[in-house]
């Protein structure tokens, strides 16, 4: 893996520098066209350093990654994602079995549906839809659920099964990228095979396909009957498209949202169960990256590419760089990267105060509460993890603070290992605490307030198997093997505890692997096994495999059969084939390398 | 859905920009005017001379690619590594999708290896490795082979890497030009699962195809 030099990493600082230099100053387009950096039509003045993506110094690339107009920051505010609204039924009536005569995508019978029933219905439309993610830029033809970007939050209760009839309203006609096919993923949930929106159970345009979430914890119909194990309780999930093959464009075309759950603990009200911050002050937010091309200001993706996709540009629920004004009081961010391929570390940055410490709380990993707050100063989000943090913006009362991430990323294949100096990253967000002060409820987390507790990791696992995740001849693998939706890599046996051993032989790149239906237990990394009250030591989803790592996985498999994917979350290295098909049968079987 | 003709799914998808363009501020870059199938084409898919293994010259994009279902792969004809299996999968590829192949769906192979692969080299390759019309192996001017191999793709972004031709790039480029679908997957997979794979860019009404 090449490596940037020292003069392009200085490049990449200066480009940091001169594009805050100009946020800072405020400067309006005409500003910009006055002093050059801009022509008349909106192109950027080729300044060496404006941009921090990396042009491939061997010069192997003979043709310039598109540089992206240029946009103001901090002029738009927040965008919050509406909380999806139920219908009081759907016609036809859900069934057990595939609708296919009324035109249902679906080729397997609910597996839940009659011993958990949906109480609540929706329906779903994927669209097209003309979006702004910037003043300085034209509308874009976006992919949206109900042609919104972010989709609209589903806020759902433990207890209480819902079922989403969505629907493909998309059109053939998709602008350059993306293929008007989808499957829809709720990733982390403990859902039935058939509703998991595993990548090839996709669906055309003018069809539809009912996915059941019977929204119960872990073990309800196995180790904890019969309402599943409180302990593996989930808060904050996402729900993206994961259509084989082109995941990463009809993702970074808009097809992704939140999926909230709540129970008696975590009860979105600051006044009852564990008292987090809630309502107006419990906040979702999507970080992700893109590049838009500078001759005509559309959203600009690179078809060939199978190394990563990086954005010059930083939105945060659909905005380039937006400012969110609160109030001096506690809130509980929900943050989630979105991708395609950035890694974010993401500090609390003062620019008046640049040597400050600000400190916060995380309280989950992977959106899954843990035993309790941790204090941090910043936190790592590799494709598709979330953290739901607590900021009591008390502290910065009438003063501006920001969300900067400080991870230095030159390549799609991963991050580097450089942490930025404060100020010299990427402003993401603005927070402007300009709001009068309200009155807070919720728990201080400095309490340290127990959550849940971690479910046992000694049982003794059936099976230990093996994962290497690597390149051959250019693309990437899984053993050595690509993805083949047909032919189950391995099965596992219901109600089993396996260890998963996952294995990155390389320093030239990073994978955040997903792992659908249950989530795990990091054992260890590296053979040290992983500190108790640390971040790590939670329930996850996403696994960062970084530089020359092995992690030890623990993982319990309960109460449904069926077929779920394992695969890397840089959905660039997922649509070319680092992806396997896992199955959990009756019966397992024994295969250590899959 | 509505039935389309490929005609019509064309002219479609040349309307996007059109009406992106009309929904964009007043305030906005000004357009260059081209639609997306345009900028797709200047990008990637230069309209270089090439050379066919019989020998026929044809231009890249006006010839192969433009309104056409294209399957794409780089090997050259001495190659001991994961040529043979690749070309192996392709055989049983072209046989699966039968007489499309040379009517709406083309197969290439481009040689990393310009300066030996002539076109007699190429078509003895063929030949030998039981190719049949419809899928073409080209060569052409060594800067222009890789010019296209860049564009195209085939190249690892470490220098060192990309110079060990042993270690080069085994993807299969799958793709619908006029209704800009592109997708990629290893050569070396199941081949079935690699129809299935190009068979999800295929025309949206299937009896109206080619």
């Amino acid at each position: 893996m090449s490596k940037p030099s020292k003069r392009r990493l200085k490049e990449i600082e200066n480009a940091a520098k001169n594009r805050r230099e100009i946020v800072e100053a405020n400067l309006s387009r005409r500003d910009m066209m006055k002093m050059g950096l801009l022509t008349s039509a909106g192109m950027l003045i080729p300044k060496r350093g404006l941009s921090a993506r990396w042009s491939d110094p061997s010069g192997i690339i003979p043709f310039d990654n598109p540089v992206s107009p240029p946009t103001r920051a901090f002029v738009e505010p927040l965008p919050i994602m509406p909380v999806k609204q139920p219908v009081a039924s759907l016609t036809p009536s859900p069934t057990i079995n595939p609708n296919t005569a009324a035109g249902e995508a679906r080729t397997r019978a609910h597996q839940a549906f009659t011993m958990l029933p949906p109480q609540k219905f929706y329906e779903v439309h994927q669209r097209p839809a003309q979006f702004s993610m910037s003043p300085d830029l034209p509308f874009q033809t976006i992919w949206g659920f109900d042609g919104q970007f972010p989709g609209p939050t589903y806020v759902a209760h433990y207890g209480e099964p819902i079922l989403i009839r969505n629907f493909n309203g998309l059109t053939t006609n998709n602008g350059g990228f993306g293929k008007p096919s989808v499957s829809s993923h709720l990733h982390n949930a403990h859902t039935p095979s058939e509703s998991d929106g595993f990548p090839c159970d996709f669906f055309e345009i003018g069809q539809f396909y009912d996915h059941h979430y019977p929204n119960r914890q872990a073990g309800f119909n196995s180790t904890h009957p019969p309402n599943g194990d409180v302990n593996e309780s989930l808060s904050t999930l996402w729900y993206h498209d994961h259509r084989l093959d082109f995941t990463a464009q009809n993702v970074y075309k808009g097809l992704a949202g939140f999926y909230l759950l709540f129970n008696q603990f975590d009860t979105g009200d600051e006044t009852t169960g564990f008292r987090l911050p809630s309502g107006d002050f419990d906040v979702p937010l999507m970080f992700s990256d893109r590049v838009f091309d500078p001759s005509n200001g559309q959203l600009f993706f690179d078809l060939f590419n199978t190394d990563g996709i990086l954005g010059d540009r930083f939105l945060v629920n659909g905005k380039i760089q937006p400012f969110f004004q609160v109030h001096p009081r506690r809130y509980r961010f929900r943050c989630l990267d979105s991708g395609p391929s950035r890694f974010w570390e993401l500090f609390l940055t003062d620019l008046n105060n640049l040597n400050g410490h600000n400190l916060f709380w995380e309280i989950s990993n992977d959106g899954n509460l843990l035993p309790q707050p941790v204090q941090i100063e910043s936190f790592r989000l590799g494709v598709a993890e979330r953290k739901d943090v607590i900021i009591d913006f008390t502290p910065f009362a009438g003063k501006s603070i920001y969300f900067e991430n400080r991870l230095l990323q030159t390549s799609g294949r991963g991050p580097t290992n450089t942490i930025l100096a404060p100020g010299q990253g990427n402003l993401a967000l603005r927070f402007d605490v300009a709001l009068p002060p309200v009155s807070d409820q919720s728990v201080d987390p400095a309490t340290l307030p127990h959550y849940y507790t971690l479910p046992s990791t000694t049982a003794t696992p059936r099976i230990t198997r093996t994962f290497r995740f690597e390149r051959t001849n250019g693309q990437w693998a899984i053993n050595g093997k690509f993805v083949d939706c047909d032919t189950p890599r391995l099965t596992v046996q219901r109600n089993s505890v396996e260890k998963w051993i996952l294995q990155n032989n390389s320093g030239g790149w990073q994978h955040p692997v997903h792992i659908h239906f249950e989530e795990h237990q990091i054992l260890k990394r590296n053979g040290v096994p992983t500190a108790p009250g640390s971040v790590e030591n939670s329930r996850k989803d996403v696994v960062r495999l970084q530089f020359n790592e092995q992690v030890e996985l623990f993982f319990r498999f309960r109460d449904f059969v069926g077929r779920h994917p394992l695969h890397c979350h840089n959905v660039v290295h997922e649509d070319h084939a680092m992806m396997l098909r896992w199955d959990i049968g009756a019966a397992g079987d024994n295969n250590t390398t899959p | 859905m509505p039935k389309l003709t490929r005609r019509e799914s064309i002219a479609l998808v040349g309307m996007a920009p059109l009406a992106a363009g009309l929904a964009a501020g007043k305030d906005s870059p000004v357009s260059s005017g081209k639609s997306s199938r345009e900028r797709i084409r200047d990008r990637y898919f230069p309209n270089l001379e090439l050379v066919t293994h019989e020998g026929k010259k044809v231009r890249f994009y006006d010839d192969l690619i433009k309104d056409k279902i294209v399957i794409i792969n780089f090997m050259y004809a001495n190659c001991e590594g994961i040529c043979p299996g690749i070309t192996a999968n392709l055989v049983r590829v072209q046989k699966a999708f039968g007489d499309r192949v040379g009517r709406d769906i083309f197969m290439y192979s481009f040689t990393l290896k310009p300066e030996q692969d002539t076109p007699e080299v190429l078509k003895e390759y063929a030949e030998m490795h039981g190719a049949k019309p419809g899928w073409l192996f080209l060569t052409g001017k060594p800067d222009d082979m890789e010019i296209l191999r860049r564009r195209l793709g085939f190249f690892d972004s470490d220098p060192e890497v990309d110079k060990d031709k042993s270690q080069h790039i085994g993807n299969v480029r799958y793709g619908n030009e006029p209704l800009q679908q592109w997708g990629g997957c290893p050569g070396q997979g199941n081949p079935e699962w690699i129809v299935k794979l190009i068979s999800g860019v295929d025309w949206p009404n299937k009896n109206r195809r080619g």
